[in-house]
């Protein structure tokens, strides 16, 4: 007898996933592949938020993925656009490289 | 009996596909294939929220990050040309090799937590009325009522981003 799925294989997917993004946004030197890291972070968030939908039998945590969906969006936005500015400025995007701010 | 094999089924596929993927994604020197293999995750994990009937959010899951976030990303990716980038050597130093380690060793204590605490024995329920369109009319009232608020904010936020992305990619004059 095979029975559901039990909650913690989903919260381990999600720490799984966590974990490779937050490793990426430390190792990559690439500023664009940390950001994906980062949305990888987010999503793997989500996961958690859906999962708990089927526990709890309310809709709430889909609400909560279509707001961490919204900060996402508007955070890609304004982010790649700091790219593209910080390109102009110092002709490249790698972080490492990037210290004007340090005093 | 079937219905539950193939749950798992699909559960075991989208995952693994997840991991697989997310890994090409932070090991690929090339942007544009990162990119590329992020799109996949995206995808697999929209097919983890369509096997909790959650339709709504998967199919904004595939439209929004799947289509509009990473045509943003690839957009900028092509915009900022990367040959120098892509043929600079990946040197890790030791200070992220650590981070690298004590990320691990977190990942690990997540996991024995998960799998020590007794109260997560709960197993996923089926969800009876939340299937195909009545998904979609109770986000609607969901939306539109207890969280109204939170989603008129959510707007503010938008434009916020919009008018900030242009103030900022904008060129100075002189």
């Amino acid at each position: 007898m095979i029975q559901s799925i039990p909650y913690s294989l989903y919260l381990a997917l999600s720490g799984i996933l966590f974990t490779i993004g937050a490793i990426g946004a430390i190792t990559r030197r690439n500023g664009i592949i940390v950001f994906m890291c980062i949305e990888l972070m987010l999503n793997a968030v989500n996961i958690i938020f859906v999962a708990s939908t089927g526990v709890t039998n309310t809709l709430d945590g889909a609400i909560f993925v279509f707001f961490v969906m919204t900060v996402a969006a508007a955070e890609a936005a304004i982010g790649l656009a700091i790219f593209v500015m910080l390109f102009r400025l110092k002709g490249t995007i790698n972080i490492d490289e990037v210290n004007i701010l340090k005093g | 009996m079937e219905a539950i094999i193939f749950k798992w089924a699909i559960f075991l596929f989208a995952a693994i596909l997840a991991i697989f993927s997310s890994l090409m994604m932070v090991t690929r020197r090339n942007p544009i294939h990162s990119a590329l293999w992020l799109v996949v995750t995206m995808l697999s994990i929209a097919l983890i929220y369509f096997s909790f009937h959650v339709t709504f959010i998967a199919i904004a899951q595939v439209v929004v990050y799947a289509g509009a976030i990473m045509m943003l990303f690839v957009f900028v990716i092509m915009l900022i040309h990367l040959e120098k980038a892509i043929h600079s050597r990946h040197k890790l130093t030791l200070t992220k090799i650590i981070a690298t380690v004590i990320t691990c060793l977190l990942l690990v204590e997540i996991l024995i937590g998960i799998l020590a605490y007794r109260g997560l024995e709960t197993r996923i329920s089926e969800p009876i009325t939340m299937a195909g369109v009545d998904n979609i009319r109770a986000m609607g009232t969901l939306l539109y009522g207890k969280y109204l608020f939170p989603f008129e904010v959510a707007s503010i936020l938008l434009l916020v981003g919009i008018i900030g992305a242009v103030v900022i990619a904008k060129r100075r004059q002189g």
